[in-house]
């Protein structure tokens, strides 16, 4: 079971357009003046926040159409997308993490944005518990949609969590509240380089993704094949 | 192909009009409630027990107390909640009649209905009972309006979600064990905009104040409640 041609390319491209990004922020962006070297966390910190919002975003998609259609794919790009969402968020809480400590002088604190990320990464972990807990596969897909309907309630209000509240975490794109530290203005080249991680990232997702989905549906066929050899 | 009769699959129109059925659901509820007290006494008692916790485990002096009352408060309630959500469900399973249910001709959003208002008056019973008890403890008065409709709108809020949580979490290998892990993250939204409000009415803040954090409540409770409407159906299929 060989991944196919396109997914081989896709795979390649992706892995290229990593050390190209790294290019990018290491060396092509400029140091910030006030932050320093920490600065460049950000490129790839917003980056793996969207890349979670937006696998997010597809489980809450491919849950309706589940319920929808009955649909056994759409089941496997729901259970592969939070997988992958759920380390993104990871990385950009972990990210975020190193940043705040010269910047805020502290790894953590119980700000508006980092409460509701990780209350998000909570709910989504939640979800793969309860596939986890529901033995009939069938039953298992059907709650594990309707969850990802209701977890997703949790995506807008991290979103706008910095847009909402006064809170300390900064918004780079857009308006900004003065009580935000660590705030910068970009240049072209920092803007060019946080567009290319953006990219970047989407495409790593996409080829998790598909990955991901390939090796669901193998896992699919290997237990249809060993339930017809035991009851045979 | 005319499906057969024995059709599971085959579902006819609900004979029952809907209003009928939800307060048959309820009344079965109640008067289930009635008998063995069940569900409401532990609730009361368990909130007591974490009332007291928490009294001994944050040491509270007169300032500490008007600080943290409505966070108390509200802990105490959603624990308490849980664990109603879980035996409402939990019993129907256990005594085999959430099959009857099923097989009952009736829509089964009226079954979301009656589990939902049941649910409610029994947290709302035991939250009738703890808040004067907690007025008294803490010496502190929550005879306010505003805050009594605050306290009914979070509960709603989390009772709504709460019940279509429950509903899955029956069905998993850990059934208690899972309702918390499944609902506390969902219902944080909630409990925090709720408890902000609350501590602001208990602190004379000006209502701008109280407004953000009431508004999130409502908004929040019409979310969960249009999600919980449209998918419990699918939680109650077999």
């Amino acid at each position: 079971m060989q991944p196919n041609r396109n997914l081989r390319i896709l795979t390649m491209s992706a892995v290229l357009l990593v050390l190209l990004s790294l290019y990018m922020n290491f060396i092509y962006a400029p140091r910030e003046v006030i932050m320093g070297a920490v600065q460049r966390v950000f490129y790839y910190h917003v980056a793996a926040g969207w890349v979670g919002a937006l696998a997010f975003l597809v489980t809450l998609i491919v849950s309706i159409l589940y319920l929808a259609t009955n649909n056994l794919r759409w089941d496997h790009v729901a259970v592969s997308s939070v997988e992958i969402g759920v380390v993104f968020t990871t990385m950009n809480i972990a990210s975020g993490s190193i940043w705040a400590r010269p910047i805020w002088n502290t790894w953590w604190t119980w700000d508006p944005r980092l409460t509701t990320a990780s209350v998000m990464w909570l709910v989504y972990v939640a979800y793969l518990m309860l596939r986890q807990g529901l033995e009939n596969p069938e039953q298992q897909r059907r709650f594990a949609a309707v969850y990802g309907i209701v977890a997703f309630v949790s995506v807008p209000l991290t979103f706008m969590a910095i847009r909402l509240w006064r809170t300390i975490h900064p918004v780079v794109i857009g308006s900004n509240d003065p009580a935000a530290e660590g705030q910068f203005d970009m240049t072209t080249p920092m803007r060019n380089a946080f567009m290319f991680s953006l990219f970047t990232f989407t495409v790593v997702y996409a080829t998790l993704l598909w990955h991901r989905i390939r090796t669901e549906g193998l896992a699919y066929r290997v237990a249809i094949m060993q339930s017809r050899l035991f009851n045979d | 192909m005319k499906p057969s009769r024995l059709d599971p699959t085959d579902r006819k129109p609900p004979t029952t009009s809907f209003w009928l059925a939800v307060s048959a659901l309820v009344w079965k509820d109640l008067a289930s409630e009635l008998r063995n007290k069940e569900i409401v006494s532990a609730m009361f008692v368990f909130s007591l027990l974490v009332v007291l916790i928490f009294n001994f485990s944050l040491d509270l002096d007169k300032d500490a107390r008007e600080n943290v009352a409505a966070g108390v408060l509200w802990v105490t309630f959603v624990f308490a909640a849980t664990l109603g959500l879980n035996r409402t469900f939990a019993a129907e399973k256990d005594r085999g009649s959430l099959d009857g249910l099923l097989l009952a001709p009736i829509d089964r959003t009226a079954l979301f209905f009656g589990k939902l208002l049941s649910t409610l008056v029994f947290i709302l019973i035991v939250e009738i009972i703890v808040v004067p008890i907690f007025s008294i403890l803490y010496n502190i008065s929550l005879f306010n309006p505003l805050f009594l409709l605050v306290l009914l709108l979070g509960t709603l809020g989390y009772t709504v979600v709460g019940i279509l949580l429950a509903a899955m979490a029956i069905h998993t290998r850990a059934r208690e064990v899972m309702l918390p892990i499944l609902l506390f993250p969902v219902a944080v939204p909630v409990v925090i905009a709720t408890v902000r409000a609350s501590a602001g009415i208990l602190s004379g803040a000006e209502w701008g104040l109280i407004a953000g954090p009431l508004n999130l409540v409502i908004v929040y409770d019409i979310i969960l409640f249009a999600i919980a409407i449209m998918t419990f159906d699918y939680l109650m299929e077999e």
